[in-house]
């Protein structure tokens, strides 16, 4: 058994996690912010997308030296492969928060306005989402991921009616244009939250079954482990 | 050109102890194939029974069929005319030390009976070519000894050696074990481009060599062919958790 590799795997997966907590935190607190038009909160998302940017740059540097040191293969490697992949949408699920934050902090300034959207509903539609990839990662099952692949489809539709809900209220009432235009900007970087949470659930299924289901492929595609040929 | 190989239900044998299990296994021609599997797998065993090299140890023997192209190993072929197609290069490059360079490659030439020095000239530069090892002996061929060489010279001279006699298949039992990583990486590119004339198996303990040689790598284990496939595909995501703990260093 390789010790020195095993811990730097073992590693490279905590911190992995702790980002995507960072990460699940500055969704769950942009959207706090966006229903509850807190300052404050806003201010949260923006100080933790360093703590998160650094990390990025934290893992990607591990897994360089994975890469460069230990020569993974098989299922390490496909391992370190995901990770990489995962970090880089876990930032910009960090980056959406920041979005969602920022739109906040001008539509704060406006009047509020009842809009024909749940963003609360996407919101824990989306976190759900995120948080269940995260899962299906600790746990490495390829089944929790397909879920996440198929929530994806939800979170779609919930985007596709605010904005048709939306553009009839900004015809309807011009007036509350601004915080329409705002709710549908807010509902369209929750959507992208939820594209990266299903990159993630991808990247999953990729590392645990050496799948590739990108692009709609069919996660069923990958058969699971024959028997070994022996004679 | 080389040829294709074709193993069927190859059982190897010293004295009572079974070394090799029914192995199966099609090797095809102008391809790299890697057996890779931890020490005492049996695929050195398996290299050696290709050329029947396994049968002189003393009570070793071999069950089961093993073709070389159209040519039957264990059925009415002699030994001195399986070799003549298969080359056979070692871990340790193993020059005869009083011969000359040029000696070295022309030995099995004229063991098989070539004298005509001109035909002779031809052929040892064009193996030194093939090695990749002309340009650094060309001026002294008939002056310095095979063991004058470096480790990796040496063990390209051994190569020369083995491709003089125009054989279909090189057979190459850790090959750069024994040198350092500018020889290996001349060999691997040497490998690279022999595949081309020749059909290669090579037995490696390194698995990045296997990954980066062969098209095609086997994995061993207790005597048995365990997994035979694409090298990606072995390396990336094998079919068999014996082959995937073994080249994630999980044991062996």
């Amino acid at each position: 058994m390789r010790t020195r590799f095993q811990q730097q795997m073992e590693d490279l997966r905590e911190k992995l996690l702790r980002m995507g907590g960072l990460a699940e935190l500055a969704v769950d607190r942009a959207t706090q912010a966006y229903t509850q038009r807190d300052l404050s909160r806003c201010q949260l998302v923006l100080e933790n997308e360093s703590h998160i940017n650094a990390a990025e740059r934290e893992i990607d540097e591990m897994a360089f030296d994975i890469l460069a040191t230990q020569q993974p293969a098989a299922v390490d490697l496909r391992f370190i492969l995901a990770v990489t992949k995962i970090n880089a949408d876990l930032e910009r699920v960090g980056d959406q928060a920041v979005n969602i934050a920022e739109r906040v902090m001008d539509l704060i300034e406006l009047p509020a306005v009842e809009l024909p959207v749940d963003i609360a509903r996407m919101a824990t539609a989306v976190s759900a989402m995120v948080r269940r990839a995260l899962e299906a990662f600790v746990e490495g099952k390829a089944e929790l991921a397909q879920a996440v692949l198929e929530m994806d489809h939800v979170v779609d539709r919930m985007r596709d009616e605010a904005f048709i809900m939306l553009v009839r209220k900004m015809n309807e009432e011009p007036q509350t244009t601004q915080q329409a235009l705002d709710a549908l900007l807010v509902a369209r970087n929750l959507e992208r939250v939820a594209d990266h949470a299903t990159n993630i659930a991808e990247d999953v299924i990729f590392w645990v079954l050496g799948a590739d289901v990108r692009h709609h492929a069919q996660a069923a595609s990958a058969a699971p482990r024959p028997e070994g040929r022996e004679q | 050109m080389g040829v294709g190989i074709t193993v069927e239900h190859l059982n190897a044998f010293y004295a009572k102890t079974q070394a090799l299990f029914d192995v199966n296994i099609t090797v095809l021609a102008n391809h790299a194939t890697a057996l890779i599997g931890p020490s005492g797998c049996g695929k050195s065993t398996f290299i050696r029974c290709l050329n029947r090299m396994h049968e002189t140890i003393p009570e070793a023997r071999v069950e089961g069929t093993v073709r070389i192209g159209d040519l039957s190993v264990y059925n009415g072929t002699s030994a001195t005319q399986l070799r003549r197609r298969v080359g056979m290069v070692f871990q340790k490059a193993n020059p005869f030390p009083t011969m000359s360079i040029y000696d070295n490659v022309a030995a099995g030439l004229k063991l098989n009976g070539y004298s005509n020095r001109k035909k002779l000239d031809e052929v040892v530069q064009k193996s030194l070519h093939h090695s990749a090892l002309w340009d650094e002996v060309k001026d002294h061929l008939h002056k310095k000894s095979g063991a004058s060489l470096s480790g990796g010279q040496q063990q390209r001279l051994c190569i020369a050696r083995a491709l003089a006699v125009q054989p279909e298949v090189l057979l190459m039992d850790e090959p750069c074990s024994a040198l350092d990583p500018i020889s290996t990486g001349k060999i691997e590119e040497l490998i690279f481009q022999l595949k081309e004339q020749y059909t290669i198996v090579i037995v490696t303990h390194n698995m990045q060599q296997a990954a980066r040689v062969a098209e095609f790598t086997g994995f061993f284990l207790l005597g048995k062919m365990i997994e035979f496939d694409k090298t990606e595909k072995i390396f990336t995501n094998p079919s068999d958790k014996r082959t995937e703990d073994y080249v994630t260093g999980r044991f062996g």
